[in-house]
């Protein structure tokens, strides 16, 4: 079938796992070469337009797969997660400048915003890289224990629902409000919903971090 | 209880639907609209050539629709900012600009916004929710200057075409002869650039579009405004390439200003370069800071020669006059953050 916007085509889910509750980690076949921090768009039909989300495998992967939370009421993440492995999506080609690079850099996402920096971890581009991961409860740390392999002392996990050793009792603002220091040097990344993205640009601004070295990626 | 839904808001397919679902003659969706839209009342009673059935039934289920502002600030320039209840304690703001012979109401689309422009205050206070067409609409009807408003920006808080449907509806009761019959020329809808509804809105909708741009360079942009990595401002006007504007229809390109940053001879030529072969004008708009922000307005010399230098290379180039300064009703002001009502 020809989807009526003309970047998508149409593909079969080789992977559809549900990783938490409302959870889901969906793919197909990957056709094209992607930089770690692009994203596709995704469409449930040949008509309704797509919305876009974040590529949370690796560019040696052989699938593309996403990470989405099902949002109640939502148009397209009920019809995906009811979904299973040969139905059909439709799909555009990698695209995004949201990119990894070898520079150190400070990686802030909150929920499923996780998912470009699975992407780039899968990719191998951990060194000098610091990941703080926001959620509100604990078991929505997704992918916790490969980013505890690649990081290490690196990964810093913020939980504002629940207390749990290990794990910063607040939201991912107050964890980078205590930080002693913020190389203003670095890039510093951030992925998520616009509340939590821009109070994290403006904690970030306050702490005396050039603007030009935030790259903020919202959920639209 | 049942909340009752308002009819202020409805176009007249739907009133028709009503009317159906209600067993009321056909005609009376017409009466409807003509009460709603076009006679000043404010209550179904007083839509006095509907049958005694026809008020009662729409009495049980409906409301009028109309509210009032909470408040009214008045800047020394004349610009008014008016504050309206959104429901379950949120707030929007418009603002009502009198210049020369004209009163352009700036009307808001959304509770707060989504889109986390680095100088824009409403981006500030995160997103509360979408408004219906009727309470994009009520924000005229429902001003005192009411009858003497000459133009519509949806320059307000939040972005039109992240609720495309009901910025639809609402310009289709502004602009229909059973409506306000405002010529769509009248109207512009503001957009940071969000692809797929601006094709929608240049193939639906006949008002006049401005494209908020700020800078011609990727890289700068996207630190200005994330969308850019969503939908790069260079395929938005790609898209825009493949339409008229030589006709009534305009495309305008909004543009802050910021010293030091986005005013220099560099961005005069790549402007140049990127807007070549489209009929369009540019729009300097002069920065308002907003707390916490890394960015600064440009002087004025600087300004005045960055719009020269932009004339100069066949871009029609204005400066826009900042209006409502003294009340935060400038452009990138609005916010209500401060009346949010905590969970």
């Amino acid at each position: 079938m020809k989807s009526i916007f003309p970047e998508l085509t149409e593909r079969k889910l080789t992977r559809h796992d549900e990783i938490a509750p409302g959870v889901f980690v969906i793919g197909f076949e990957r056709r094209h070469v992607f930089i770690p921090g692009q994203a596709v768009k995704l469409g449930i039909d040949a008509e309704n337009p797509p919305r876009i989300y974040s590529i949370c495998s690796g560019p040696a992967d052989g699938e593309i797969c996403i990470l989405f939370n099902v949002k109640e009421g939502g148009f397209l993440t009920p019809k995906l997660a009811g979904m299973k492995p040969g139905d059909s999506v439709f799909a555009s080609a990698p695209y995004g400048t949201f990119l990894g690079t070898e520079d150190p850099a400070w990686w802030i996402a909150a929920g499923t915003g996780i998912a470009p920096f699975r992407s780039m971890i899968r990719a191998r581009r951990t060194a000098g890289k610091t990941l703080v991961h926001g959620v509100r409860h604990v078991n929505q740390f997704y992918f916790e224990t490969e980013f505890r392999e690649a990081l290490g002392d690196h990964y810093f996990r913020c939980c504002s629902a629940e207390k749990t050793p290990g794990v910063f009792p607040g939201r991912v603002t107050a964890f980078l409000e205590n930080q002693p220091d913020l190389p203003a040097e670095n890039k510093y990344f951030i992925c998520g919903q616009a509340a939590m993205a821009v109070e994290t640009r403006d904690v970030l601004i306050s702490r005396g971090i050039p603007f030009t070295n935030i790259i903020t990626e919202i959920y639209f | 209880m049942e909340t009752k839904t308002p009819l202020f808001g409805k176009t007249l397919a739907e009133l028709q639907t009503l009317t159906a679902e209600y067993g009321l003659p056909k005609f009376t969706a017409k009466q409807m609209a003509d009460w709603l839209y076009c006679k000043p009342v404010q209550s179904i009673d007083e839509m006095t050539n509907l049958s005694k059935k026809a008020r009662t039934v729409l009495n049980e289920k409906h409301s009028f629709g109309l509210t009032d502002p909470v408040d009214t600030k008045t800047s020394s320039d004349g610009t008014k900012k008016y504050l309206f209840p959104a429901g379950r304690g949120k707030f929007i703001e418009t603002a009502m600009i009198p210049f020369n012979d004209r009163k352009t109401v700036c009307v808001s689309s959304q509770v707060g916004c989504k889109m986390g422009c680095l100088f824009c205050m409403t981006g500030k206070q995160g997103f509360q929710g979408q408004l219906t067409a009727g309470e994009i609409v009520n924000q005229i009807r429902s001003l005192p200057e009411y009858g003497e408003i000459t133009n519509i920006v949806y320059m307000g808080m939040g972005e039109p075409f992240d609720n495309l449907d009901e910025v639809f509806k609402s310009v289709e009761i502004l602009t229909s002869d059973w409506g306000f019959a405002m010529s769509p020329r009248r109207i512009t809808v503001s957009s940071i650039g969000i692809l797929p509804g601006m094709i929608r809105f240049l193939n639906e909708c006949e008002a006049h579009l401005a494209i908020s741009l700020h800078t011609p360079f990727h890289e700068e942009r996207q630190q200005l405004m994330p969308v850019q990595i969503a939908y790069p401002v260079e395929q938005v006007i790609a898209e825009l390439k493949k339409y008229d504007f030589s006709g009534q229809r305009r495309v305008s390109f909004e543009y802050i200003v910021f010293g030091g940053m986005n005013d220099t001879p560099k961005h005069v030529k790549e402007l140049a370069r990127l807007l070549s072969g489209l009929k369009c004008r540019v729009n300097l708009i002069r920065f308002h800071p907003v707390p916490g922000t890394p960015l600064k307005g440009t002087d004025e010399g600087t300004l005045q020669e960055f719009k020269d230098a932009l004339n100069k290379k066949g871009i029609l180039t204005t400066i826009r006059a900042s209006r409502g300064l003294d009340i935060d009703a400038a452009c990138g002001l609005l916010s209500t953050k401060a009346l949010l009502k905590q969970p």
